[in-house]
């Protein structure tokens, strides 16, 4: 018990939210019969929610290195029509316009990254003026009207689902499959690293501690995966989200980019003097948001299946609010993609369960904003008692 | 009435897990100049935020006397009514108001809530005098250097009626002539009656200016020495404050020195904003290995500034000079570059350039060359708890774990976190700037001893101290500099306090 109780101390940020996230979780189960976890639903939390996780990840980073984005949102618009100029319009193969509309993306990194960066122009200022400058351009590319539609091939972006390779009726097979090899794989990883602490003769967690965690963690896990199978399977977006949760958890958490960033974010005067390449680092960082915006840009056009002047409103706001409520600070230097990630759900859940129950979309909004106040606030209560 | 005008008993204060005061007994007399002396993390600052009131009667044991009267108060307000004023180490002013508007600053000088300007210029002008800032009372805070700031600081106590004035470490930031003027300064508010608690850490200081002195030890009082029927000596009250004799407050040296290593030659640097002002001027000199070699010099002689342009240019516009390391001739543009040909600079302010005070101590440790620690760009987490360890433990940095954030050390352990910093990128040529401003005694003699090994080791050490006996008692060789200039070179046996103090003036300049 001690054990449990020091651990959880130790992480209370990241534990908070997850219990956080599972009590949210539970109240709409309660609230809509059970409603929110059937595989339909479950598969729908995802769709919808693909393309905000997609810029809480860029944008995490961003405000860990001590800034902002505004823009993201007017970038998603404006990348929607991009794709639905080439697409549409110029027939241009699906492919070829997904590639220029993520190099697009990446262009304006390079635009905002440049001004924040290198000019020292505050980056809400500059982003503050992407956000207006992206939104015209969108009007002025779509000469304010939607396209639509796009073709098929287009739509899988975000409502296609991995093909199964079994054939099985009812159940997915495939998506068990996977499940269970993601399983081992976590189980190894697990293993592994306690063998590697005990070579180091690092101090080590109690057995029961780790095999506690990875049993919770599977049986999540499978279930998930259960769920899904006994709907259409895994959605691509599920897959491109992992991918990214994964490569920037790594990157953040292991590699020499990662620590850059944070040390530029935990303080910027004393990452200079240790020979990091601050102005570099922020730069990059915007540009990664570009592409990462783009990504998102093209699935929100594809779920939509249109390109439209206003696509996007707002978004900026739920990533940004996704981040926070993820544990990330606004001074910088603090925050996980993890955390980005479990924000972004708990704003997903609470979407999805209080569209549901039928709460308007006034209350919605309201309600966000507490829950956005209150997780902050408990961030901050914490740390000052200690 | 009693002669104390300050009576605190038996005060003690816990923290969840700690005693940080036990049974403290502080007495001060009207009108003397009383020190409160101590290693970091024995209580001065507790002690004197429970006076204050920042933490409020009920949260702490024991009682306090005023002027004869028993004192509970619940904040600071209730306690500067009474006209206990404290000026603390970070000083509290707006940089971008002027010091008029600073001194009455939550005091205005005002009817009805609009501001009295001519009163408040007036009273302005009189408090300045009798601090002895001849400055105008509309000049921006931000203009003024830190020595004037401080008396603008006191200015400001004195605007509230103040009885007792409480300094925490007022000389940390100052050079020899500022402090020597605040000292004087407070020797003068004592003729006019006004008590005064100083909290220092210079000792020199300390036996200068005080009439009584206590020491605190692990938040408790061992003694309160009187200066006027013993003349104590420094070394008396170090013994006091760590609990054992020190020998010699330097470790001993044995200097093994060999060829030259670094040298930098016709160093030129203008001032980053105003590019027709030169800060270096013609500067030369050469570093060996095993050599500690000192640079002295008041504050604003340029010696930070000389540091940090040779360490990858990070200060300064129009830098002109050449580097050379063993003898062959090196670019140093960036503090990439400087890392790489094995340039180290332990900053002077660590909160600021130094540290990552939202970073555990190993991520500290290992911020300044990862690539030693990574491979193929990745982080070898294992490998770097090791490495850290060793440092940790070889200097004694005094934590429970390596996952603690630095900025929840003290002082003197956030200091080694820096130095180990430097030290895990294997410099050839440590530059150390200020080594120990804010350390206490105990953790000085450590840092000093490291450096002592470190440059056993081969290493040429360049140390910058506004503490003349810091230079004179760890360089072999020193460098005194004056408005950007050198003025002198000294070995250690010609060096003194008196010739070096004349270089630094300006008052000789070597033919």
């Amino acid at each position: 018990m001690q054990v449990l109780i020091q651990l959880f101390r130790n992480n209370i940020r990241e534990y908070g939210m997850i219990i956080a996230l599972i009590l949210i979780t539970g109240l709409f189960f309660l609230l809509t019969d059970g409603v929110n976890l059937k595989p339909l639903n479950l598969t729908n939390l995802i769709l919808q929610n693909g393309f905000i996780l997609v810029l809480a990840i860029g944008m995490v980073l961003v405000i860990i290195t001590g800034n902002i984005d505004l823009s993201v949102g007017s970038v998603v618009a404006f990348i929607g029509a991009i794709a639905g100029v080439l697409i549409i319009n110029m027939n241009v193969p699906v492919w070829l316009a997904v590639i220029i509309a993520i190099a697009a993306g990446g262009l304006i990194g390079i635009w905002q990254g440049f001004w924040i960066a290198y000019v020292g122009i505050p980056s809400f200022i500059v982003t503050l003026a992407g956000m207006l400058i992206f939104r015209g351009l969108t009007l002025w590319l779509l000469d304010g009207k939607s396209l639509a539609p796009f073709p098929e091939s287009f739509q899988k972006l975000s409502s296609g689902f991995v093909p199964d390779l079994f054939q099985g009726g009812e159940l997915h097979i495939f998506t068990i499959v996977l499940s269970l090899v993601l399983s081992f794989v976590l189980i190894y990883l697990e293993f592994n690293k306690r063998k590697t602490q005990v070579q180091y003769q690092f101090e080590v967690v109690p057995l029961w501690v780790s095999i506690a965690k990875l049993a919770l963690l599977l049986l999540a896990i499978n279930w998930f995966a259960y769920q899904l199978a006994m709907n259409k399977g895994i959605p691509t977006v599920l897959v491109i989200v992992l991918v990214l949760i994964i490569v920037y958890s790594f990157i953040m958490k292991k590699t020499v980019m990662g620590r850059h960033i944070y040390a530029t974010g935990g303080n910027k005067k004393a990452a200079d003097l240790s020979g990091i390449k601050t102005k570099r680092v922020v730069f990059w960082v915007f540009v990664n948001n570009g592409v990462l915006a783009a990504l998102a840009g093209l699935m929100f056009a594809a779920r939509l299946n249109s390109a439209t002047p206003a696509a996007g409103n707002m978004l900026e706001l739920d990533a940004i609010a996704s981040v926070f409520i993820g544990g990330a600070s606004m001074a910088g230097g603090v925050g996980t993609v993890i955390g980005a990630i479990v924000g972004g759900l708990v704003m997903g859940v609470m979407n999805n369960g209080m569209s549901l129950i039928g709460v308007g979309i006034d209350w919605q909004q309201a309600i966000k904003g507490m829950v956005l106040l209150i997780a902050v606030g408990f961030d901050v209560y914490n740390k000052n008692k200690r | 009435m009693s002669a104390f005008i300050l009576e605190m008993n038996n005060i003690t204060k816990t923290f969840p897990g700690v005693k940080a005061l036990d049974n403290v007994n502080l007495k001060v007399k009207q009108g003397e100049i009383h020190a409160l002396v101590g290693e970091n993390g024995a209580g001065k600052s507790t002690l004197m935020k429970v006076l204050s009131g920042v933490y409020p009667a009920g949260s702490y044991e024991g009682t306090i006397n005023f002027e004869g009267e028993a004192c509970h108060f619940k904040d600071i307000n209730q306690s500067e009514q009474l006209g206990i004023v404290i000026i603390h180490q970070e000083l509290a002013l707006s940089p971008y108001l002027s010091i008029a508007e600073n001194i009455f600053l939550g005091n205005e000088r005002q009817s009805r809530q609009i501001i009295d300007w001519q009163a408040t210029y007036a009273e302005s002008r009189e408090l300045l005098e009798r601090v002895g800032l001849h400055d105008s009372p509309e000049t921006a805070v931000m203009d003024i250097g830190v020595g004037k700031q401080q008396l603008v600081e006191i200015a400001k106590a004195l605007s509230k009626n103040v009885k007792l004035l409480i300094l925490d470490e007022p000389t940390a930031a100052l050079n020899e002539t500022d402090s020597e003027n605040l000292l004087q300064l407070l020797l003068e508010l004592k003729q006019q009656g006004i008590t005064s608690i100083l909290i220092s850490h210079k000792l020199n200081e300390v036996s200068f200016v005080s009439d009584s002195i206590t020491v605190l030890r692990d938040g408790q009082t061992i003694e309160t020495l009187d200066a006027h029927t013993e003349k104590i000596a420094e070394e008396r009250i170090i013994k006091g404050m760590v609990g054992r004799e020190l020998t010699s407050r330097f470790p001993d040296r044995h200097p093994d020195i060999q060829e030259t290593i670094f040298e930098v030659r016709n160093w030129e640097v203008y001032h980053p904003q105003q590019s027709d002002r030169k800060m270096i001027d013609d500067v030369n000199f050469y570093l060996r290995k095993g050599e500690i070699v000192g640079i002295a010099g008041l504050m604003g002689a340029g010696r930070t500034e000389l540091a940090m342009s040779i360490f990858g240019k990070s200060y300064g516009k129009r830098i002109s000079g050449e580097l050379y390391k063993n003898g062959a001739r090196i670019e140093v543009n960036t503090v990439a570059q400087a890392i790489e040909h094995g340039i180290a600079y332990v900053s002077e302010d660590r909160k600021t350039y130094g540290l990552n005070l939202i970073e555990d101590i190993k991520r500290n440790i290992t911020s300044a060359n990862l690539k030693r620690i990574s491979w193929a760009s990745i982080v070898d987490e294992n490998q770097e708890i090791v490495e850290a360890q060793a440092l940790k433990m070889k200097l004694n940095i005094k934590t429970p774990t390596l996952e603690q954030l630095a900025g929840n050390l003290s002082g003197g352990n956030q200091q080694k976190v820096v130095l180990s910093k430097w030290m895990f990128t294997e410099p050839d040529i440590l530059i150390l700037d200020e080594p120990t401003r804010g350390v206490d005694v105990g953790a000085k003699f450590e840092i000093y001893t490291q450096i002592n090994e470190l440059a056993q080791q081969g290493m040429a050490v360049l140390v910058i101290s506004s503490e003349l006996p810091e230079v004179l008692g760890l360089s072999d060789r020193l460098y005194v500099m004056n408005e950007g200039r050198f003025t002198g070179e000294l070995t250690k046996e010609e060096a003194n306090q008196e010739n070096v103090m004349r270089y630094m003036t300006g008052s000789e300049v070597e033919a």
